[in-house]
């Protein structure tokens, strides 16, 4: 399982790199290359050349901007893990790490590498669905955002346009001072790649009611999806189990789930319900006992 | 036991094992360490069909390629050699190592490239033209065995390589006679043990000497036979080295087709060959696969729970070749009871191709299997009768007055203490809290269920099943060896005659000789030999060593104090009764300041022959070679015979939750009762012990070699093929109990496949247990969490539905 | 390509093919066989070096790209000639490895463990160590190991002003 061969480049900086990206439709960006180098081993990819953005120092970073947490895109996920600022202002993102494969992946993976890998199990675009992230990349010198909503499209398929480089990207603060998290995954091994995964933050009003509410599954469809309608209709609620367990059935009530060797299609539904409510309840205990530390 | 060891001073003592030193510091000699001078690299081509007529092979883009040497196909290759040795009589199912004419199944070798590195080989392969025209192909074994299946090999004209039925006992009388009857049928989903390391070879074909030196991660037995067979070159001109550390074997390393494929190429091309298998190529065309068992077992039983009779069809899907593997049917026969006293049995094996991979030996060889159809059947006998599964076993268990016991199909047991070992465990655990645990799990909402199993892990490789099942095979040797040499500064020397994979063998020989000669076993070398300079042996297979590689050992040090004592007693003048061996000294019984140490012995026999005995050669070189206890008779005509001269016996208990809604299972709590006889090195056998429960709970929840319609393996890679790491492996607490065998020169029995023998019935009887007040059950292996999902939420759906019309009405 | 790669404490300087995995390197030019390939697709763990003391696959990486930071492998951990770290002599007493072959890369993982932290629980050692398949032993010998190396470690003679 020898990679086929290719051309390697080091560049200095993210402009160099798209340079690189532009002038070979073959080449690709590897950053924590804990996907890319698996797939070239088996010769599932076979990029002409690398552009390795690892050491650009720019394109790592976490940042508090206020209203965001600003993370770099080559920032590696074993950093974001132990981030004090992630897990204060934005704990579902912290609290989906510790999922991602192993502590060896997690110390080079980067959280860029896995938001545009794209694939439908993974822990990052789902938490960045979720919380409506917005992506930032390079291209033709010229820096665009995009949100997540619009970037996920398929299996392993983003609307990143070719020739452009991830920079990084921007999770919302809730600043609420009831805010809580959930998120559940299964699997048949604890780091695999999950059947299917369910995100949920909510935030509380002094009624105790919620006031906010998101949610999202992943793994169970070619991209991770928000229960809009489910939110739509706990927004006001005192989020009680019957409510939660309706909404969230409602919401997934249309959806045609992935079969494949390690799950059936019934079984991503009805587990997505169940991980869905599951996240909602957990994340309205923890909004319930929180003293939120964001502001 | 045929002397008795009085007090023990390094058997069963808690020694470090000395392999381990290598191994922590990175300094193992595996396969892929080994680097020989211009030597170069194999890449295989491979069919992408289940099964296809090859029509040609354009090989001039790839030998155009950057460093390629040479591309073999399968024309040449099989005009040139011999094909592979089978188990059994089937002439019109030739094994190869490259498909001839035809590939029967997606992932078969097609062609071989040879180039300076691995890289450029696999560069050049897939510049490889195959040419291929798809032919119909079966996957399932029960379709494989309908008229009019596609045939994985026409000139056989059928799919079935072997449908045998033995019956012991009068097992149509023992049905009629008995009120109760129960059927149940139990898939063994297809699975191995899978070692971290792939097979490797390297080979090196020295014409001027006309010796072909072998480097290979392998075990197997007859391999030096196998490969100078299948070149046509005497047996004389092979030379195994025996001190390649093999990384975990489990059964599965036998890599016989790489072998004889780089042996060709060696000989043909005039420079070092190495093949290392890379994990796709492993898991798609390594034959490294195992078993994939239908068994459709019928029990006649009383009201009391008690067993009279069996009956077993057990249908194995082999894949598109056969080697070996086809004897995993035959040696569960040793064994076919378990340790319960059933006196009947009527015995169907048969073994059928398909366009799979081809199987190879997996660790217990077909017991494990076995083991599952037998507990779970159990387990059904005491809940149709509304009884305890640890009682109704002990019901039929045989008692420990009762040894040596022969069961139906002629092979005794030698020794064991069932019940004991139960109680012991018992005692450890109580049944009772662990039954109330579990009722307080299912209150909290959990599926959870406590997992039974008691089973016997036969022991010392009396391959008799060979014979069974195929009757033109008359062989009754089975053979290991030992040879000790102290030289002339008095250190000493001992050999042992095959590989190792992680079993500690160093170890026991040391310690077994330690024992014998009473001098410390960390001062006496193990090495090993290749097979120019080897006694016999029969390698590490059927859990044998302890048994045959100690017993050897043992011989050989009895020999060699026999040889010390009886030139002490000639030199000082005394008759040999009078001398007395002790911790390397020999004295006079009446006039102990009189004596020999160690080195006036090692002076004598190397360099004062006038006080030599007369007739004794001088030095000090000793040998035995061992015939397995108790073997050397052939089946009898109703296929009765005596297999492995040993049982060593284990009891698990499980308790284990599933998460209803997730079906996802844990093990809570994980106890093992296990009697291997005398203990030679107890961190050894903990260790096997251990390894085995994983790879048990490995093939019941996790690991399948699953292939989809089209005839492709899904689980071409480690993240399909799922191995248990740390998190899926719970705490497991041994009870260790010692029943010796009277069969081996120190009680000791194997124990190379405890864990693995019984872990997987156990947790398929937990979660039927667990899933009981549902009212489902699942039989077939592995026990996957989407399955086990669905079908609780099946059932828990049609309970509701029930509920609901009770109350509409 | 030329590169420096920074092993075990010595920089030396490689030809390497851009496509050439760190793992491979190791094993081929620097004749650093303790990382062994088990899966190459970075699954096993079998090939696990320590990267700026982060245990890390280093069938994941090319070796083009581990230049600029310090790889020490189990070669790097090994005190000398015929001698034992604690760590490894460990696993010696509870005989946590049979056939060797995931054994380097256990004896890094768990120094990566134990240089951080010298009281993991249970739970600590099996998450650390769960990242590396073992087909022998069913880990608990491995576990052993490492919580006994753990003990030791803590009470080995080390300034008190030292000792957390």
């Amino acid at each position: 399982m020898k990679a086929a061969p290719f051309e390697y480049s080091r560049p200095a900086d993210v402009d160099e790199a798209c340079a690189l990206l532009a002038a070979d439709e073959s080449a690709r960006i590897i950053a924590g290359g804990q996907t890319l180098v698996a797939m070239m081993a088996m010769r599932l990819a076979r990029p002409t050349r690398l552009i390795d953005i690892n050491r650009i120092a720019a394109l790592s970073y976490i940042r508090d901007d206020g209203e965001t947490i600003a993370i770099g895109a080559t920032t590696r996920q074993c950093l974001v893990e132990r981030d004090p600022l992630v897990a204060s202002k934005v704990p579902l993102l912290a609290r989906a790490i510790p999922w991602i494969g192993h502590a060896a992946t997690r110390a080079r993976g980067t959280i860029g590498g896995s938001l545009a890998n794209a694939d439908p199990a993974a822990e990052c675009p789902l938490i960045a669905i979720t919380l409506d992230a917005s992506l930032s990349y390079r291209a033709d010198g010229q820096t665009a955002d995009i949100s997540a909503r619009d970037f996920f499209i398929g299996p392993m398929i983003t609307t990143l346009p070719a020739g452009a480089c991830l920079t990084g990207v921007s999770f919302p603060v809730w600043r609420g001072a009831k805010v809580g998290v959930g998120f559940h995954e299964v699997n048949a091994r604890r780091s695999d790649f999950a059947f299917v995964s369910a995100a949920a933050q909510v935030e509380l009003g002094d009624d105790g009611l919620c006031k906010r509410v998101a949610i999202g599954v992943g793994a169970a469809v070619d991209f991770p999806m928000r229960l809009e309608r489910a939110e739509q209709q706990l927004r006001g609620s005192a989020l009680d189990d019957a409510a939660v367990q309706a909404a969230v059935t409602d919401a997934l009530a249309d959806i045609d789930p992935l079969a494949d060797l390690h799950a059936s299609a019934e079984y991503r539904r009805r587990v997505a319900i169940n991980l869905a409510a599951r996240a909602v309840a957990d994340a309205r205990a923890h909004a319930q006992g929180s003293k939120n530390h964001a502001h | 036991m045929s002397e008795a060891p009085g007090r023990l001073r390094y058997v069963s003592t808690d020694r470090r094992v000395r392999e381990d030193r290598r191994f922590v510091v990175g300094k193992g000699n595996f396969v892929a360490d080994v680097s020989l001078l211009n030597m170069k690299h194999v890449a295989l081509v491979t069919c992408p069909y289940p099964a296809a007529a090859i029509k040609s092979i354009d090989k001039s883009a790839a030998m155009a390629m950057r460093g390629v040497h040479y591309v073999l196909d399968g024309r040449e290759l099989a005009e040139a050699t011999l094909p592979l040795m089978t188990g059994l009589d089937t002439p019109n199912v030739p094994r190869r190592p490259l498909a001839l004419d035809v590939a029967r199944y997606a992932g078969e070798w097609v062609a071989a490239v040879v180039a300076d590195t691995r890289a450029l080989a696999e560069d050049a392969a897939e510049k490889l033209k195959v040419v291929y025209d798809k032919l119909p192909f079966v996957l399932d074994a029960e379709q494989a065995l309908q008229t009019g299946s596609a045939l994985v090999h026409q000139a056989h004209g059928s799919n079935v390589l072997l449908d045998k039925t033995f019956v012991w006992g009068e097992v149509d009388k023992d049905f009629a006679d008995s009120p109760r009857h129960l059927s149940l049928r139990v898939k063994w989903g297809r699975s191995a043990t899978v070692p971290i390391e792939t097979f490797g070879v390297v080979a090196s074909w020295d014409p001027w000497r006309e010796i072909l030196d072998v480097w290979a991660s392998i075990q197997m037995p007859r391999y030096a036979d196998q490969i100078g067979i299948a070149l046509k070159i005497p047996v004389s001109a092979v030379r195994v080295h025996y001190d390649v550390d093999v990384g975990g074997s489990y059964g599965v390393k036998r890599g016989i087709k790489h072998t004889v494929l780089v042996g060709y190429l060696t000989r043909r091309l005039g420079f070092p060959v190495r093949l290392i298998e890379d994990r796709l190529e492993n898991m798609r065309g390594g034959d490294a696969h195992g078993p994939e068992r239908l068994f459709d077992v019928d029990v006649a039983f009383d009201d009391n729970g008690i067993i009279r009779s069996m009956k077993m069809r057990a249908l194995e899907n082999v894949g598109a070749y056969a080697g070996r593997s086809p004897f995993q049917l035959g040696k569960p026969v040793g064994a076919i009871v378990g340790p319960y006293k059933i006196q009947s049995v009527q015995y169907r094996a048969v073994a059928v191709v398909t366009n799979k991979t081809t199987q190879e030996a997996v660790r217990g060889f077909g017991q494990a299997p076995t083991n599952v159809a037998i507990e779970r059947t159990i387990d059904e006998v005491a809940h149709a009768l509304g009884l305890d599964p640890i009682e109704v076993r002990r019901r039929n268990m045989i008692r420990h007055e009762e040894f040596p016991y022969t069961i139906p199909s002629g092979t005794t047991y030698d020794s064991g203490d069932y019940h004991t070992v139960i109680d012991k465990v018992l005692a450890h655990t109580s049944y009772e809290d662990l039954k109330k645990e579990r009722d307080r799990l299912r209150s909290t909402g959990k599926l959870a269920g406590i997992g039974i199993t008691a089973c016997l892990e036969p022991s010392g490789g009396n391959a008799m099943f060979e014979a069974l099942i195929n009757p033109k095979i008359t062989t009754t040797t089975f053979m290991d060896s030992c040879r000790i040499a102290v030289d002339g500064m008095g250190s000493i020397t001992a050999t042992m005659h095959t590989t190792s994979s992680g079993q500690g063998h160093e170890t026991l020989v040391g310690t077994v000789i330690g024992e014998v000669l009473q001098v410390d076993p960390d001062n006496i070398r193990v090495t090993r030999p290749d097979s120019l300079n080897s006694l016999p042996s029969g390698t590490p297979v059927g859990s044998r060593m302890a048994i045959m590689l100690g017993g050897a050992a043992f011989h050989a040090a009895n020999k060699l104090k026999t040889k010390l004592t009886t030139i002490a007693a000639h030199d000082l003048g005394i008759p040999l009764e009078r001398a007395a061996y002790a911790n390397g000294e020999v004295y006079d019984r009446n006039a102990p300041q009189n004596r020999r140490t160690w080195a006036d012995l090692v002076q004598i026999a190397h360099r004062n022959f006038h006080r030599m005995p007369s007739d004794m050669e001088p030095g000090l070189a000793v040998s035995h070679v061992m015939q397995v206890p108790t073997g050397g008779t052939l089946p009898t005509a109703d296929g009765r015979v005596q297999m492995y001269p040993c049982t060593s016996f284990e009891f698990h208990l499980i308790l284990l939750t599933i998460d209803p809604d997730l079906g996802l299972p844990e093990i809570v709590c994980y106890r093992i009762g296990h009697d291997c006889g005398t203990v030679i090195n107890p961190k050894i056998v903990r260790g096997m012990t251990m390894g085995g429960v994983a790879h048990g709970i490995g093939a019941a929840l996790y690991e399948e070699f699953a292939y989809d319609g089209e005839g492709q393996l899904m689980a071409q890679s480690f993240m399909d093929y799922l191995l248990p790491s740390s998190h899926e492996v719970p705490a497991v607490e041994i009870i260790q109990h010692v029943t010796p065998s009277p069969n081996t020169v120190l009680g000791q029995k194997g124990s190379g496949e405890s864990g693995y023998l019984g872990a997987p019935a156990a947790v398929a009887n937990a979660i039927n247990d667990a899933l009981r007040p549902l009212g489902i059950s699942t039989n077939t292996l592995p026990i996957k969490v989407s399955v086990l999902g669905d079908m609780i939420a099946e059932a828990q759906e049609k309970a509701q539905e029930k509920a609901q019309a009770n109350k509409g009405h | 390509m030329r590169i420096e790669l920074n092993v075990n404490g010595t920089v030396r300087e490689l030809d390497v093919e851009p496509r050439t995995t760190l793992l491979d390197c190791l094993r081929d030019q620097m004749a650093l066989t303790g990382a062994h390939a088990g899966c190459e697709h970075g699954v096993c763990g079998a090939c696990t070096v320590l990267f700026d003391g982060v245990a890390v696959r280093s069938c994941l990486m090319f070796a083009v790209q581990a230049q600029g930071s310090a790889v020490t492998t189990v070669e790097g951990v090994t005190p000398g000639p015929g001698e034992l770290s604690q760590i490894q002599d460990a696993f010696c007493e509870t005989h946590g490895t049979q056939c060797g072959y995931c054994t380097p890369a256990m004896i890094l993982v768990a120094h990566a463990l134990l240089a951080n932290n010298l009281e993991p629980t249970r739970e600590d050692i099996v998450e650390a160590i769960s990242g590396n398949i073992c087909r022998c032993t069913g880990y608990a010998q491995i576990v052993e190991a490492i919580a006994l190396a753990a003990e030791r470690l803590r009470g080995a003679n080390r300034p008190s002003e030292l000792r957390k």
